[in-house]
């Protein structure tokens, strides 16, 4: 073991994340297997190949579609995408002239069943600053250049709603049955910042 | 409160440190100790009920700015469970600067023991325009600063009610219940020429709105 004291400023994050861990452990308070659990949720359960699924079958099946922006979550529930953070879910449906953006101004707040956790750049300064003001530009910076007559909505997750976008399905994708449309809807386009598109 | 975290419309930042369908987001997890910040704050608010998850926000909220802007996303979620079970004296902050060998810097202390919500109006319509009330508060609230005195239109009002977070995030578990608006604004009323043209939806609980009279 290392004799040398770290200083505030030295410790690391992982450092100090064990040590309130040992510390929660030593008092008693961790059940066997809850982290285990919650992280195999978090990193296996939580995907947003839940999402692409919800969003293909509102492409090819009408009524599922009229669920979907009736009750998000009673059709999000169909699947069992229910949860935390996934208590009140709302789909925004793109139109020919609207594009659905969703951002946490304030922190975070994401669907977790069925986008999964917020990525890094989610849940950036940057991202979190410039998107309510610049959402046009910012898009244009990620890749995704919108058309002057599309204008660009953005949803500031800022209370209790959990929001997944509904893009319009992609011209092209005709001949795709709902597996392969699937493949198109990437945690991006669920997130909102990119179209899907068919290669 | 008036804070970094409140971060709609601050302006310096320069590009997002992505391009679009470029990341697989696996692992979830880039680093080995990540998942123990929601895990950790999980098991002291939902098993063991110490605090509520607006507190955690509020904890998050209450870093000192310094810190705040030096520390990564998982990282301000450890030092918020870490602040609160030490205000809850649940642990000591003595036990965390051993564990750690060094000193634990926490939060700050709140300034404000909470507030309680306005609950003897009648709920506003889809379709009514409102204004967000133009108040300070030295608490937690989960109303974005840039829709301070801001008139929008109501696109829904939420079925469901949550306990108000101004309350519930100073631990008050008696906290009214309150649905929340999905209010639209233009983006050119929020921030005039300085911005790009478009719009933006707030969910905001009820009492942070106001009726606005028709003219």
């Amino acid at each position: 073991m290392s004799t040398s004291v770290p200083t505030t400023d030295t410790s690391t994050p992982g450092q100090r994340a064990r040590a309130l861990l040992k510390v929660m452990q030593d008092k008693g308070m961790v059940p066997d297997g809850y982290i285990e659990q919650l992280t195999d949720l978090m990193e296996n359960q939580w995907d947003p190949a839940n999402g692409a699924r919800v969003v293909a079958r509102a492409w090819v099946d009408e009524d599922y579609r009229r669920l979907l922006l009736e009750d998000g979550t009673a059709a999000c529930a169909e699947y069992g995408y229910t949860g935390p953070q996934g208590e009140y879910i709302v789909a925004l449906e793109d139109t020919p002239t609207v594009k659905n953006v969703i951002v946490c101004s304030l922190c975070s707040c994401t669907n977790w069943p069925v986008l999964g956790l917020p990525p890094e750049w989610y849940k950036s300064f940057e991202f979190r600053a410039r998107l309510v003001r610049e959402g046009r530009t910012v898009l244009r910076e990620l890749g995704t250049e919108l058309p002057p007559d599309m204008q660009v909505c953005v949803w500031d997750t800022s209370a209790e709603s959990r929001y997944l976008v509904l893009p319009q399905r992609p011209a092209g994708s005709e001949h795709l049955d709902e597996e392969a449309l699937r493949r198109l809807v990437t945690k991006d386009v669920l997130i909102g910042v990119a179209l899907p598109v068919v290669r | 409160m008036d804070g970094f975290h409140d971060l709609g419309g601050f302006q310096g930042f320069g590009k997002v440190a992505h391009r679009i369908d470029t990341l697989s987001y696996k692992p979830v997890f880039k680093e080995d100790w990540e998942h123990l910040a929601y895990s950790l704050m999980f098991v002291a608010s939902d098993h063991l009920g110490l605090f509520s998850i607006d507190e955690a926000r509020h904890a998050v909220e209450r870093l000192d700015v310094r810190q705040h802007v030096g520390t990564t996303y998982y990282e301000r979620y450890v030092i918020a469970t870490a602040s609160l079970l030490v205000e809850a004296q649940a642990i000591t902050q003595e036990a965390l600067d051993e564990a750690l060998g060094s000193p634990f810097k926490l939060a700050n202390p709140p300034h404000s023991k909470g507030r309680a919500a306005i609950t003897d109006r009648p709920p506003f319509e889809v379709g009514q325009r409102v204004r967000v009330r133009d108040e300070r508060f030295a608490g937690h609230v989960r109303c974005p600063a840039y829709v301070r005195g801001k008139e929008g239109v109501v696109l829904h009002r939420t079925r469901e009610r949550w306990p108000f977070p101004d309350s519930i995030g100073h631990g008050d578990r008696s906290a009214a219940l309150q649905p929340t608006y999905h209010v639209q604004f233009e983006v050119r009323d929020l921030w005039g020429e300085a911005a790009d043209d478009g719009r933006v939806v707030v969910d905001l609980f009820e009492s942070y709105l106001d009726p606005v009279q028709p003219a």
